[in-house]
């Protein structure tokens, strides 16, 4: 019984050790120290929250999108379960809101056409060159994944677009750059994109940076992960089988190996 | 025999509650065959059409450069669609017959119910009965029947002729003659104007 | 392979099989009547575990080979088209990639309970060697994989660890790099480097299951080894593998899963790295590069070797000195339970791996660099030295006089009755 406890616990220390090692921990010289946040969505039971996601998509439509990229996603995506849920009428309105690149069209030239709901989301720049041009150099990385691209995720999003102030007294500034108390290095190409109020919302919410913030974070969180809520319902549904299975097995075990106990007089307790 | 040591078969050894053990392995075995059906669905899932493929359901097709007499063909998910502009004698020759003599009396229109009669109105655009838009695929094997450039060989019926194993189609992409079952298949679609359509 | 055949084909279509091709009958002497020690405790439930895992990697890698483009510039696209269109499939990119860190989890724990009970030394010693083999190959399929993501982190572990071999230049000059570059196909890591690793990652696989079937042929021969070290004297001390062992191994299998679901449902970028969500740029280097969990210790031993060329040869020796371990431990004794010296430096060691991964997350500098030094030289020294003189020095504990005896006390040695024949058995039911 002892040496049970004993492997227990050491699995148990060695299962620590590696995730000591993986925490990333961003105050140890990769970065200042994140605040964990709350969100809807944490596991295990976790959901987007609909009314969010869609406030948030107008801050990336609105804001973001004149800069970033999101070429992973299709307007399609809004629709789908787990997500926005945007109706089939409204996607098509704000696919066709964009001007998308098709062709070649019989003479061989590409034109212009509005959006359907299977194109991908356009991005603001023809390629990576023509936007760095724009942007002083700055390439502003593409969003679909940010939010599993960042130590942090969510969490240093949110940070990140909250996290503009002034430097402090004894911190030398790069021309052109802005302080950033929660990227890496606290200097930032991207100048503060958000401002109480430069977004209306409609719902009640109130149109601040902090709410702005809050929204874009879970919807980017949406956009990296589409099929969280359904990876949570089925993660439960296994979860429970599997448990019930593994007593189902105990007990199987049990049995099979009580006639030996039972000959040798060894009875388990 | 099974072992070496019998004292150790269980199936010699004595026990005092059989049947809650059966009831125990049993459970254990149903558990462990719900378990595997449930990793095998995914395996085979994963292989259907995946859901961007879903979602190139539809084409455009602008039909203003298509005159009288024309036929063009445009792909939508893969497939080959005619669209003809018939002249008023097809469509005449298209109505001129009786639909139960037909090999396949049903319209097989997406846009209508499954039941609609081969009429040529049936199998026509709605409103618009000029114009023919079908699947261009013979329903006997899969060939891409002959009749859509100007100097192909269309059968008797002056429709469309599938040279595989000659299979005859009418103006109005009936079945006449041949080992093809039915008429070729009609995709949904709709007139977005005057001269475009969206198929799918 | 060592005991006779007891199979005797019941039903017609039985002996028709068996007179032509004796699989049936290999299945039922290898896996159901297998006389196997009584005594295995749960750490023998891993190889059974082992072989599930290589079914999942294989079975969930096929399917995602069925949608995955090996090119530099469609292969992270197509993760994520995985991802999100194809039905299930974020289903099966994590079970494939949490999977083979439990493939891991499982390896390591299967090779430490090898060291523990000695079941490396005589007759064991092939055994022992394939399954370093195996673990050599599972290292080699683990990295090509996670290179085929093409993020940030596979292109440059590519890198990294194929620019090791142009060490080879201080020993002939130009050799090193006529290798590096014959391994990428071009003057840096490409498409065309991608594209045969995609090619040797689907190969592996198949190489690993045929290791592992001489890996069980190698075991069968002498039987499974067990926590005393103390051989089979008697059928008495065996139990047939089927219905005991089946059902262990199952029930183990079944814990060993709700791991598996725990985290692949609720946390499974848990033991990844967020800079492989960035697509791999050839221009901008992440500040830390690091690999999976599992290559940590390794990677710890690498860095901690000042010299390039003496770094890689530590990098291999911490896996090579492996080989040798039947050689290396002089201990007449098996299992560590009964070595009470070598049993704290054992589980030094054990921390010493777990401290060692940890080191490999870390920048190598300052006291992380020191104590990397330190429990580097404590691995080679356990497997160089330690083992080589406990064995000579050493008292063990007095073994116990059979498997029965360990099992069942000392009564176990004097049974009541001798093991009873078929014919009389249901007379012959009752206590020792």
């Amino acid at each position: 019984m002892m040496s049970a406890v004993r492997t227990a616990a050491a699995f148990v220390l060695a299962l620590s050790i590696p995730s000591l090692a993986l925490a990333e921990e961003p105050g140890n010289g990769h970065g200042p120290v994140i605040k964990a946040q709350d969100w809807s969505f944490a596991p295990p039971f976790g959901r987007f929250d609909k009314a969010q996601l869609q406030r948030g998509y107008r801050v990336y439509k609105e804001i973001c999108a004149n800069c970033h990229s999101m070429r992973l996603l299709s307007y399609r995506n809004l629709g789908e379960s787990g997500g926005p849920g945007f109706s089939p009428k409204a996607i098509e309105i704000l696919a066709a809101q964009a001007q998308v690149t098709d062709g070649p069209n019989d003479k061989g030239e590409m034109f212009e056409r509005p959006g359907r709901p299977s194109d991908h989301f356009r991005s603001p720049y023809a390629n990576d060159q023509a936007a760095r041009v724009v942007n002083n150099g700055a390439l502003p990385p593409d969003l679909s994944v940010m939010a599993k691209a960042r130590p942090g995720g969510p969490d240093y999003i949110y940070a990140l677009l909250t996290g503009y102030a002034k430097p402090p007294a004894e911190f030398h500034m790069t021309q052109g750059m802005q302080y950033n108390k929660a990227f890496p290095g606290h200097q930032i190409a991207m100048p503060n994109p958000l401002v109480d109020g430069v977004i209306p919302y409609t719902d009640g919410t109130k149109p601040t940076v902090d709410n702005y913030a809050r929204d874009v974070s879970a919807f980017l969180m949406w956009t990296a992960e589409p099929k969280l809520e359904e990876r949570y319902k089925v993660g439960a549904r296994i979860m429970i089988f599997l448990i019930v299975f593994a007593g189902i097995m105990y007990f199987s075990k049990r049995a099979v190996w009580a006639r030996l106990h039972r000959r040798d007089g060894t009875h388990q307790a | 025999m099974a072992n070496p040591d019998s004292s150790t078969d269980p199936s010699l050894l004595a026990d005092d509650d059989p049947s809650r053990r059966d009831v125990i392995l049993i459970g254990a075995g149903a558990f462990a065959a719900i378990g595997g059906a449930a990793m095998l669905w995914p395996l085979l899932d994963q292989m259907n059409p995946d859901a961007s493929t879903l979602s190139l359901a539809s084409t455009d097709v602008d039909l203003a450069p298509i005159e009288e007499g024309q036929a063009i063909t445009v792909m939508w998910r893969g497939k080959p669609i005619f669209i003809r502009h018939r002249t008023a004698k097809e469509v005449e020759e298209g109505k001129d017959i009786k639909v139960d003599s037909l090999p396949d009396p049903l319209a097989r229109n997406a846009n209508l119910p499954d039941d609609a009669p081969a009429t040529d109105v049936n199998r026509a655009a709605a409103e618009r009965e000029p114009w023919l838009v079908m699947i261009g695929i013979c329903t006997h094997l899969g060939c891409i029947p002959k009749g859509q450039a100007v100097g192909d060989y269309k059968g008797e019926y002056g429709g469309w002729f599938c040279p595989c194993h000659g299979s005859q189609y009418d103006t109005a992409g009936r079945i006449r003659v041949g080992p093809a079952p039915q008429n070729m298949y009609i995709p949904p679609y709709e007139f977005t104007s005057d001269t475009k359509i969206k198929i799918g | 392979m060592s005991h006779p055949s007891t199979y005797t084909p019941s039903t017609g279509i039985e002996r028709w099989f068996d007179a032509r091709m004796p699989i049936p009958r290999m299945m039922h002497d290898q896996f159901l009547v297998f006389p196997t020690p009584r005594n295995l405790n749960y750490w023998w439930t891993f190889g059974g575990i082992l072989t599930f895992m290589l079914a999942v990697q294989m079975v969930t890698g096929i399917v995602l080979a069925m949608h995955y483009v090996p090119t530099a510039d469609g292969a992270f696209d197509s993760v994520e088209k995985i991802m999100r269109d194809v039905n299930w499939g974020w289903l099966l990119r994590y079970a494939h990639a949490v999977g083979a860190s439990m493939f891991f989890l499982a390896v390591y724990i299967h090779t430490f309970r090898g060291l523990y009970y000695g079941s490396y030394k005589a007759p064991r010693e092939i055994l022992w060697i394939l399954g370093v083999l195996i673990l050599l190959l599972m290292i080699a399929t683990a990295f090509m994989g996670y290179s085929l993501v093409w993020g940030q982190m596979s292109f440059w572990a590519v890198t990294v660890i194929t620019n090791l071999f142009s060490s080879l230049d201080a020993l002939i000059p130009g050799l090193g790099t006529s290798l590096v570059e014959w391994i990428w196909g071009g003057f840096s890591v490409g498409g065309p480097t991608l594209n045969r690793l995609y090619a040797l990652h689907y190969l592996l696989p198949f190489v690993i299951a045929g290791v592992v079937i001489l890996h069980i042929w190698a075991l069968h021969v002498p039987g499974n080894n067990n926590p005393t070290g103390v051989d089979v004297k008697s059928a008495k001390d065996t139990i047939p593998f089927h219905p005991y062992y089946t059902i262990k191994d199952g029930f183990a299998l079944v814990l060993f899963l709700i791991l598996f679901a725990g985290l692949l449902f609720y946390a499974p970028n848990f033991l990844g790295h967020p800079d492989n969500y960035i697509p791999a740029n050839p221009l901008q280097t992440p500040p830390h590069i690091v690999p999976e969990w599992y290559f940590l210790p390794f990677y710890a031993i690498l860095r901690a070797i000042p010299n390039k060329l003496f770094g890689v040869i530590g990098l291999i020796g911490g896996i090579g000195v492996l080989f040798f371990v039947p050689w290396l431990d002089t201990s007449r004794i098996r299992s560590t339970s009964y070595r009470p010296i070598y049993k704290w430096f054992f589980w030094l060691f054990v921390v010493n791996c777990l401290a060692l991964g940890y080191l490999g997350s870390q920048a190598p500098d300052g006291w992380y660099l020191f104590f990397g030094r330190v429990c580097t030289i404590y691995y080679f020294g356990f497997f160089l030295v330690l083992m080589p003189i406990l064995g000579f020095i050493e008292r063990p504990k007095k073994l116990p006089g059979s498997i029965t005896q360990s099992v069942l006390g000392p009564q176990g040695s004097h049974p009541a009755e001798a093991p009873p024949h078929v014919a009389q058995e249901p007379a012959r039911e009752g206590a020792a």
